[in-house]
């Protein structure tokens, strides 16, 4: 199985900035997550951990869809980074991962803000590529994953 | 003549500027017509700027499937621009279920082949993200020669392509195993770090890779060492880089027992806690001593740790470290009892989680020795906590409270304690707990009913509290007119004011039927125990001969009847109740059959009903029977009147036989049993619990069960005990299930079962075969 199911960005208003799916989802099921992490998410304040366990009932006899998973997020701004994974999972390390996720994609669109994201949502994508492949943590250096998107840009 | 096209820039623009959904979708559904028609047109120069707009309209949430065939003409091109659009697209639009992915595994192969490496680098991306098992055992061909390549950057994709095959077709693990080994030669982190992961998953499948990979531990301690010793540079992010390393010394668990201690204290000791990349490091060697069968010194060493965590000012990490705690404290209560006072402080934490948690781990830590002082902050808790936790928090104080009262008088005072502040949350068996408590404290009858007078005499809105409150009073009023009690002040209390309150409790609007039940049962008992006459008794009696609670009527004629044309039996069958066994609920249910014969049951409705036998004697002139409307054998030529009333009034129906248990599975030691509940007062419901036991040698860990069923019933899963059973006979798991069945449906039910076991991983799916008809009908 793998480790992250999913990544999303969403902004307070639930607008999703981005999603990265690494398991098979229907386009409604896709929906309806969504929008349970939002609901979920979007409640908590600072006095809340980053950490939500989320127990949902199980699906019909055909698809067995089992879906006990918990988030690991963080705001920044006005934008939630959530990243979900599997119950057992080291939350610390998925929380550090995260937090590098956001510092390359500053250090790419030069102090980024939401409107940065979504004028080149495909670019942020090639970030994320970059970071996570195939649902496990892929580059953690910084410096190497700027330096491999500067490359992919001059391509263009 | 077509309109130039818009630039995305200027798409995302003009969609943002719409100010309402009907706006945005109208932009939207115009552009997506130029789309499709540039489509038609075929126009190759601008195609990749139309896909893009077409993906931002679907990130949106709006249909874009029509531009799947445009994702593969992208693809084939030999522009960088239009391969970087088509591969997102691909990630995007195509999966698996629909025919169309197949399309893009020829243009896959080609870039893997012949691509520069970037160009590698997003088929390896693509094919890990949506590639599906036909997909992956065409190409693994070409991703196992990619993992040699002297780029590192490719190379690091490939094997973690690698991984994701192996999830999708696990037959190639022996394709991919070979190169693992040389690839641990690497100097490079970020391949390593790949190497691992395969590594990781080729265990997990296949037992042959797992002993394979033994004869390599040694050489990835040293590289862990090596690691370790020469310091961190910060360009690696720590955790990415240990955290695989631990996990692997985790699966290869025997050899490791040995070298793991030296590594894991060499983490421990040389990490820098202040980031949390360092916690996280920490975090993860914990994690791995608690999955391997570390030595009692190792895991003492977690146990540090974590209590080291609970002190962290940051509140993320004090929730792992209570979760994690929570896991140990079976099998090393003394080392996590070290830290009581850090998780009780944990308790006042206003995160939900973060409380609950520390009240489970607070209760899975009272033990004999420090009960007084645990129950005492547990209840000042329960004063002060939110109204989810009420309820978890009363029932674990009483089951605490029963296992380690130090005294019944404790016991008492502790129960009552709960019954006054969280009286409306506790579980429904409480009251018959604690009227059994206290019929079996024969020394302590006196200083119970006091102070249950008391406490009702403040307040009668909390029902369980008035039950046990209104029983004592009835049994015991004598007592409590007496007035000397050792243990507390004498209080002087005299009859009209006991028959006021229970008066009281009668008439108030927030009594339930069942305490209304109680406090006339209790009037009527201290008819015989009260000195004065009984004219007010009488009276409230006969008030409520007509009330419309059927229940209430019953007893209250019955009653009546026995002033008037029995009065010579009534003080013998109001005598104080025996003490009765209690053996779970099957004596129960046929102590509340017997009850139900009995037609003039004198006692509370709680289940401990008394088997008395001269009740049974009486009753027996007067209705032999067992629950059925069968005539008594001949009596006191008797006149119609009341007795035939008395044999008229309807029995109760029977409680439901109970559905046997069922055994679901076995293997290897490891044994699943179901067990059902129908409860009488919803047909539709089912409660099932498996039971999860093993008497193997060997652990089971990391257990997860998971059901379904048929789409017309409802299923609920709560929370498991826990997610581990002890070898040999250990603590099993039990978990609850709830099935809503209202159109009495059969019952289907099919079970996924995963867990570790000898150092394997198990999954099992099957459907329970033999489902009892009662279950559903």
């Amino acid at each position: 199985m793998e480790h992250i199911r999913f990544i999303l960005i969403q902004n307070r208003a639930g607008k999703t900035r981005l999603a990265k799916w690494y398991m098979q989802f229907d386009d409604d099921e896709k929906q309806k997550l969504i929008e349970e992490v939002h609901a979920v998410v979007t409640v908590r304040d600072a006095k809340h951990t980053n950490f939500v366990e989320v127990i949902s009932v199980a699906d019909s006899l055909s698809v067995l869809q089992f879906r006990n998973f918990k988030i690991i997020y963080r705001r920044y701004a006005g934008l939630y980074f959530c990243i979900c994974v599997d119950v057992n999972d080291n939350n610390l390390a998925y929380l550090e991962a995260i937090h590098n996720f956001v510092e390359v994609l500053n250090e790419y669109f030069h102090n980024v803000c939401e409107l940065d994201l979504v004028f080149n949502f495909y670019k942020v994508y090639t970030v994320v590529d970059e970071m996570f492949l195939a649902g496990e943590i892929r580059e953690t250096s910084q410096t190497k994953v700027l330096k491999q998107l500067l490359m992919l840009q001059s391509l263009e | 003549m077509v309109a130039p096209s818009l630039k995305l820039q200027d798409l995302i623009e003009e969609i943002r500027g719409a100010k309402t959904q009907a706006q945005e979708r109208e932009v939207i559904q115009k552009e997506c017509a130029h789309i499709r028609a540039s489509f038609r047109d075929g126009d190759p120069v601008h195609r990749h700027r139309q896909l893009a707009k077409l993906l931002y309209v679907h990130m949106l949430g709006y249909p874009a499937h029509f531009g799947q065939m445009e994702c593969l003409k992208l693809i084939a091109s030999s522009r960088f621009t239009d391969k970087r659009v088509g591969y997102l697209g691909a990630m995007l639009l195509l999966d698996e279920r629909h025919d169309a992915h197949l399309l893009i595994t020829n243009s896959i192969k080609n870039d893997l082949s012949q691509g520069i490496q970037p160009v590698q680098g997003l088929a390896l991306c693509t094919l890990s993200t949506m590639g599906s098992a036909e997909m992956c055992r065409d190409l693994a061909p070409e991703v196992e020669k990619l993992l040699l390549q002297p780029s590192p950057y490719v190379r690091k994709k490939a094997i973690l392509t690698a991984v994701h095959m192996i999830r999708k077709v696990p037959e190639l693990s022996s394709v991919f195993l070979p190169p693992c080994v040389h690839l641990l030669h690497e100097r490079h982190h970020g391949i390593l770090l790949g190497t691992i992961t395969l590594i990781m998953e080729l265990c997990e499948r296949s037992p042959a890779a797992l002993r394979h990979f033994r004869k390599v531990v040694p050489q990835l301690v040293h590289i862990l060492r090596t690691l370790v010793t020469t310091g961190y540079s910060t360009e690696h992010s720590i955790s990415g880089v240990s955290d695989p390393f631990l996990q692997v010394g985790g699966h290869s668990s025997k050899t490791m027992t040995n070298i793991s201690p030296l590594s894991s204290t060499q983490v421990a000791t040389n990490t820098d806690t202040s980031r949390n990349a360092g916690n996280a490091v920490l975090f993860e060697t914990v994690l791995t001593i608690m999955d391997i069968h570390s030595a009692a010194g190792l895991r003492v060493l977690a146990v540090n740790i974590l209590g080291r965590f609970l002190l962290n000012s940051d509140r993320n990490i004090r929730y792992v470290a209570l979760t994690s705690l929570l896991r140990l404290v079976q099998s090393d209560h003394s080392a996590v009892q070290r830290h009581r006072p850090t998780v009780v402080d944990c308790l006042q934490e206003t995160d939900a989680s973060l409380s609950r948690r520390a009240l489970e781990l607070s209760l899975a830590l009272v033990n004999s020795s420090n009960v007084r002082a645990m129950m005492q902050e547990l209840q000042a808790f329960l004063e002060s906590c939110p109204p989810d936790l009420r309820a978890d928090c009363a029932s674990g104080i009483l089951l605490a409270a029963e296992r380690f009262a130090p005294t019944k008088r404790w016991h008492i005072d502790t129960i009552l304690h709960v019954l006054t502040t969280a009286g409306t949350h506790v579980r429904d068996d409480a009251v018959a707990n604690l009227t059994q408590l206290i019929g079996g404290a024969q020394e302590l009858h006196a200083y119970s009913v006091h102070r249950l007078y008391n406490a009702l005499a403040e307040d009668i809105s909390q029902q369980p509290l008035v039950q046990v409150a209104a029983w004592c009073i009835g049994e015991y009023g004598d007592l409590l007119l007496e007035g000397n009690c050792e243990e507390i002040e004498p209080l002087q209390v005299d009859e009209e004011e006991v028959l006021a309150l229970l008066e009281k409790v009668l008439q108030s609007h927030m009594s339930l039927p069942a305490t209304r039940g109680y406090a006339l049962t209790a009037l009527m008992k201290l008819s015989t125990r009260l000195q004065g006459d009984n004219n007010r008794i009488r009276q409230v009696v006969s008030i409520y001969r007509s009330c419309l609670d059927v229940e209430l009527q019953q007893r209250a004629v019955e009653y009546d009847t026995l002033f008037r044309k029995y009065d010579h039996m009534r003080a013998a069958i109001l005598e104080k109740m025996p003490l009765v066994e209690r053996d779970g609920p099957q004596a129960d249910e046929e102590a509340k059959e017997s009850k139900e014969a009995a037609q003039l049951s004198e006692a509370a409705p709680a289940p401990t009903e008394p088997q008395a036998s001269q009740l049974l004697d009486l009753l027996d002139l007067l209705d032999g029977a067992s629950g059925d409307a069968q005539h008594p054998p001949p009596l006191d030529p008797s006149p119609g009147g009341a007795l035939v009333y008395l044999l008229d009034l309807p029995c109760a129906p029977l409680p439901p036989a109970p559905i046997p248990d069922l055994k679901v599975f076995e293997r290897e030691g490891v044994q699943l049993n179901l067990s059902f509940i129908r409860p009488p007062e919803n047909p539709a419901l089912l409660l099932i619990t498996i039971t999860a036991t093993n008497s193997s040698e060997g652990d089971v860990t990391n257990f997860i069960c998971q059901a379904a069923v048929p789409k017309s019933l409802q299923l609920q899963l709560q929370a498991p005990s826990g997610n581990t059973v002890p070898a040999r006979g250990g603590l099993p798991i039990t978990q609850l299930f709830r099935i809503l069945n209202p159109n009495k449906a059969p019952l289907r039910l099919k079970l996924r079962l995963t867990y570790n076991h000898f150092h394997q991983s198990v999954q099992e799916i099957f459907e329970v075969n033999n489902l009892p008809v009662e279950s559903w009908q």
